[in-house]
């Protein structure tokens, strides 16, 4: 039937040259036998050329490809793990310990040993406290790491905890007690804000940081000291060279080298000055910076309230965190860096030197302060402080001298009318107004300091006389820190010698992080004298010591701090507004809410003629200046030069009139002013506390 | 002319004459011998010199040894009478597979009929197809007509359609090609051959339709093995960096990491070339590809000394079906082939392959031991 199929013969002869034999439709054995054995031939053939395949594509991957492979498979038994290097520590200049590394233990579980993961974490929860935020933590943790890979629960478990666990181990499968290291801080609160702190790494560390150099690191410095020298902190990671399984099992050490340690630093702080500093603003909220004049070293620099900085390294619960977060005292805020207020009358110093440096004024030239100020064609009326709707106050007759020690505003009202614009910026920009001076300080804020570009690009105004007059009684805009106006007193105290404010008290380490730590120089002015800074100084003395001269002639802190002082103490009192008091009205302070009452600032420096610190003291919302701040930087600068006063021989009442102890600039010698003071008991109780009643609502 | 024959036997004496009476060649004998205690060593290796392991596949591989040693004492007349049957039952057991069979693993692959040992049918098709189509043949003048080499080819296709969607690609592929072994050596023209591969690769796509997505994507990864690094091509790359790594002359027994640290998955069974490969080297899987191309020869060899086309044709295609399992193994773990679970033959864990793979060599000794010396 197929062969009527046209053309079929031309195809048949393809298919068979044997087609007789096919027709006769017969078996020929033989001939089957001798076809199927060619065949088989052939297909041996054919199975040999397939083996010499298989065996070209291993020679391919044995030899041709062979480095690559080996790559690859070392690449994946070998694996580098990060050591991480141990944190330097951090000393005061008496070699007290501010932040260390103590070992702690912390409970570990293993998810593969642990049979049920969560009954097992029901049991540690019946031994030691675990919160469901940690238990939150443990399974993030856990869904990111092998199964055999210990998992943190708990950091840091107190020893009675840990004998709990370790007695109750043998209920306990996969469950692991392990050292570790974790950053403490002896001091707690007191240091918080000076020496900072670390936290642990965040998500966004990870994509700021070396990854190479915090591969295994799990605390990064996140304030002050901590912060800013944490590249040198931190040191080298060492590394270890590790067989793994392709589980990440760790088979063997195959190298090791190890972590460089991080860099141990000394600071100028004095533990025992910062927790005096502490005490002396007690519960109020405020600051205290000490410098030292001689080399800018910051001796103390409080901020209170504080934090105790161990709670963010063994992790913070979210209701602590956030009550820190959101306390209207701002506990986490650090005043004396980052606190920018107004200065007030602080700033009088320095706008007499910049109108003796512009030559606008002189030490004789004298005005009749009435207690008020009037720009010519102004109608506005400025005024002294002194003045209330009963009585304009006013200071009589007053030369730069005595407007510095009865702080008079109408006197640098005019003197402010009289400079040329920008001339006081440009003055007060050299002591530090406006910009960051210090050198190592974290977060240090450069404040604000108003001049006409300022005002121009930020308001869209022309700079107005008033603004002049504003600006001469620390008003308007300008903006300053603890930290800034600690630095004006120590550049004072050095009559016109530039320093910068520096935390680290040894430059033999050449840490990089530590930047132009040359001495800067003097502040220029073309008419400034060494006499003008000793007047000035003079001036500043006065208003702590001149005293029993009737009303309105006393130094303006003399009532609070002059009185039963053992030494000279050259200072200044400021006084800043918070809220706009309207023209006319009187500055009520029962009627003002806590927070909307004036900051208090005192800046001082001791002893007069041969400075060895220089303070600062804000009191937010403490009120007045003189009253409240004063006392607080008296004891200060107390509790720093008694003891070496008494030291040196001389009964702190005749230190006032002879000249200061010798001075010995090593750090041994601050080894000695840490210790308790010995006549502390003695001067505190001669000495009245306040004369007059504080302003601050929660003074004691 | 046995006692010729025996005198050129490895073994000679006594022993050799015994062999000879109980129907097994000496020769293929020693040469699978030799592949099985290769890989009882590297499966030592394998297994993280695991004595449990050695000791449980030495057990099955004695198992299969002793099927052989039955299937080898059967006329091979029984053989071509029970073709047939063979065949149909393993159809309706492959039927029964797909109705109620019992899922491991995400397969339908096992039967389990009460009073029975649970069981794979498409196992029992390994050795079904190639004797059926012989027996097709054998009633048929050869070389065969086109419809008669399309008949076979319908006998090969249908339990392969029943085995490809258990999921079990492997197994369906080793059917098919014991059925086309039979075709090939049936003595068609090397034309028609041609004509008919021309066929399979335009029919291929026709495979793609009965492949469930997991079969599909294993061959989307053989094509770009970068597709699912961490997935199905994990395995391709691993085994091909231990086989890569282990270089000329291996990194020497036991000493493998890509192997000894778990980096290469399914060691022991499917990829344990791969351990070779790295253990061992070019020069260890030569050797074994050497004995697997010894094992080839005897047998092919033997197939022609049958007495009938149907012990020619069974014998040959049992034998090629084997080297198909090398092949396709060997090819998928070096990358060459889509990765399909075909196991090394006597080589990988597992007793199943063996069984099967040996009964074949036992019926290859039967249609020797009973053909025209």
């Amino acid at each position: 039937m197929i062969r009527t199929v046209p053309g079929w013969h031309a195809v048949k002869g393809v298919f068979d040259r044997d087609r007789a034999r096919q027709r006769a439709q017969l078996k020929d054995v033989d001939q089957e036998r001798r076809d199927f054995a060619s065949r088989t031939l052939v297909v041996f053939l054919v199975v040999a050329v397939m083996c010499c395949v298989l065996i070209a594509r291993m020679v391919w991957l044995t030899v041709f490809k062979h480095d690559e492979y080996r790559t690859i498979s070392e690449d994946n038994r070998i694996q580098m793990f990060g050591v991480p290097p141990p944190r330097g520590r951090i000393y005061d200049r008496g070699g007290n310990l501010l932040a260390d590394n103590v070992p702690v233990f912390s409970i570990f579980v293993i998810p593969e040993l642990a049979e049920n993961v969560d009954a097992t974490l029901s049991e540690i929860r019946a031994l030691v406290e675990l919160s469901d935020e940690e238990i939150e933590a443990f399974h993030t943790l856990a869904s990111e790491s092998y199964p055999h890979a210990p998992v943190r629960v708990k950091l840091h478990i107190t020893p009675e905890e840990r004998a709990v666990v370790e007695v109750n181990r043998h209920r306990l499968n996969g469950v692991l007690v392990k050292p570790d290291t974790v950053r403490y801080y002896p001091y707690g609160k007191v240091m918080a804000h000076a020496v900072g702190s670390v936290r642990r790494k965040t998500a966004e560390d990870i994509r700021r940081l070396d990854r190479r150099r915090y591969s295994r690191t799990q605390f990064v410095g996140k304030r002050g000291v901590e912060a800013f020298y944490e590249h040198s902190l931190h040191g080298e990671p060492g590394s270890r060279q590790v067989e793994v399984d392709a589980h990440g099992r760790e088979q063997r050490e195959l190298d090791r080298n190890p972590p460089i340690p991080g860099q141990n630093l000394n600071l100028h702080l004095d533990a025992s000055l910062q927790v005096a500093a502490g005490e002396a603003l007690g519960e109020r909220r405020g600051a205290v910076v000490a410098i030292d004049p001689r080399s800018g070293g910051i001796l103390a620099m409080a901020s209170e309230p504080g934090y105790d900085p161990n709670l963010f390294v063994t992790g913070l619960e979210a209701t602590v965190y956030d009550e820190l977060v959101n306390s209207p005292k701002k506990p986490l805020f650090n005043r004396a860096a980052n606190g920018r207020y107004a200065p007030g009358s602080t700033f009088k110093p320095v706008v007499g030197l910049a109108a003796l440096a512009a030559g606008v004024t002189d030490w004789q030239r004298t005005i009749v302060d009435k207690g008020e100020y009037r720009l010519p064609n102004s109608r506005r009326v400025f005024r002294d402080w002194s003045w209330t709707k009963d009585d304009t106050g006013g200071q009589g007759v007053v030369d730069l001298h005595r407007a510095i020690y009865r702080s008079s505003n109408v006197y640098f009202y005019d003197l402010g009318a009289k400079l040329p614009v920008d001339a006081l910026p440009r003055f007060a920009a050299q002591l530090g107004y406006g910009r960051v001076l210090s050198i190592d300080v974290a977060d240090a804020a450069p404040g604000l300091l108003p001049d006409s570009d300022w005002k121009m690009g930020a308001r869209g105004e022309t700079w107005y006389p008033g603004d002049n007059v504003n600006l001469s009684i620390g008003q308007g805009d300008l903006l300053a820190t603890p930290l800034q106006l600690a630095t004006v007193a120590a550049i004072i105290a050095n009559r016109g010698r530039i320093v910068r404010p520096r935390m680290l008290l040894d430059n033999a380490a050449n840490l990089p992080e530590f930047k132009g730590g040359e001495v800067v120089g003097r502040v220029a002015g073309e008419g400034l004298g060494d006499d003008d800074w000793q007047r000035m100084v003079d001036a500043m003395e006065a208003v702590v010591h001149l005293g029993n001269q009737g009303y309105r002639q006393n130094g303006t802190a003399w009532a609070y701090i002059g009185q039963d002082i053992g030494y000279r103490m050259a200072g200044k009192s400021g006084t800043a507004q918070v809220v706009g008091i309207a023209q006319g009205e009187e500055y009520n302070e029962e009627e003002l809410d806590e927070f909307s009452r004036k900051h208090a600032w005192f800046m001082a420096f001791a002893p007069v003629d041969e400075p060895r610190i220089a303070v600062c003291v804000l009191v937010e919302n403490g009120g007045s200046g003189s009253s409240v701040a004063g006392p607080v930087a008296r004891e200060v600068i107390d509790h720093y030069l008694l003891p070496t006063l008494a030291a040196s021989g001389q009964p702190a009442s005749t230190a006032l009139a002879s000249e200061s102890a010798p001075q010995d600039p090593s750090p041994s010698e601050h080894r000695v002013l840490a210790q308790p003071k010995p006549s502390q008991e003695a001067e505190g109780s001669r000495r009245p506390r306040r004369v007059a009643a504080g302003a601050s609502p929660t003074a004691s | 002319m046995p006692s010729d024959y025996a005198r050129t036997l490895p073994i000679g004496g006594v022993p050799g004459r015994a062999l000879l009476r109980l129907h097994l060649d000496p020769w293929l004998l020693l040469a699978l011998g030799a592949i099985v205690s290769f890989g009882l060593l590297v499966l030592y290796s394998a297994s993280h010199q695991d004595l449990n392991t050695l000791t449980n596949q030495m057990l099955r591989i004695g198992v299969a040894f002793a099927a052989m040693f039955i299937a080898a004492q059967l006329n091979p007349r029984l053989y071509l009478r029970w073709a047939p049957a063979l065949y149909i039952l393993g159809i309706v057991l492959l039927i029964a597979v797909l109705l109620f069979g019992t899922t491991v693993k995400g397969s339908q692959r096992w039967l389990d009929l009460p009073g029975l040992p649970s069981f794979q049918p498409s196992e029992l098709m390994k050795l079904a197809v190639p004797l059926a189509i012989a027996w097709y043949f054998h009633a048929r003048p050869l070389p065969p007509r086109i419809r008669h080499v399309l008949v076979a080819l319908g006998l090969c296709v249908l339990p392969t359609a029943l085995i490809v969607p258990q999921p079990d690609l492997g197994t369906g592929l080793m059917v098919a090609a014991g059925g086309v072994a039979v075709i090939l050596m049936s003595g068609i023209r090397w034309r028609v051959v041609g004509a008919l591969t021309l066929l399979a690769a335009l029919a291929s796509p026709a495979l793609w339709l009965v492949m469930t997505p997991y079969q599909k994507g294993r061959v989307l990864t053989f094509l770009d093995p970068g597709r699912q690094p961490q997935d199905a091509g994990w395995n391709i790359i691993q085994s091909k960096a231990a086989i890569g790594s282990g270089g000329f002359s291996g990194k020497d027994l036991f000493n493998g990491t890509q192997s000894q640290l778990d980096f290469l998955p399914e060691s022991q069974t499917d990829f344990i070339i791969a351990v070779i490969g790295e253990e061992l080297g070019l020069v260890g899987i030569a050797l074994l590809l050497v004995l697997y191309l010894l094992v080839v020869a005897r047998a092919l060899l033997m197939a022609t000394e049958a007495q009938d086309t149907f012990g020619r044709l069974a014998a040959g295609g049992l034998t090629l079906v084997f080297f198909a399992y090398v092949f396709v193994n060997v090819g998928m773990v070096s990358g060459l082939l889509p990765v399909v679970g075909v196991p090394l033959p006597l080589v990988s864990y597992g007793g199943t392959s063996a069984v099967t793979l040996l009964v074949g060599f036992g019926i290859v000794m039967s249609v020797y031991a009973h053909g025209t010396r």
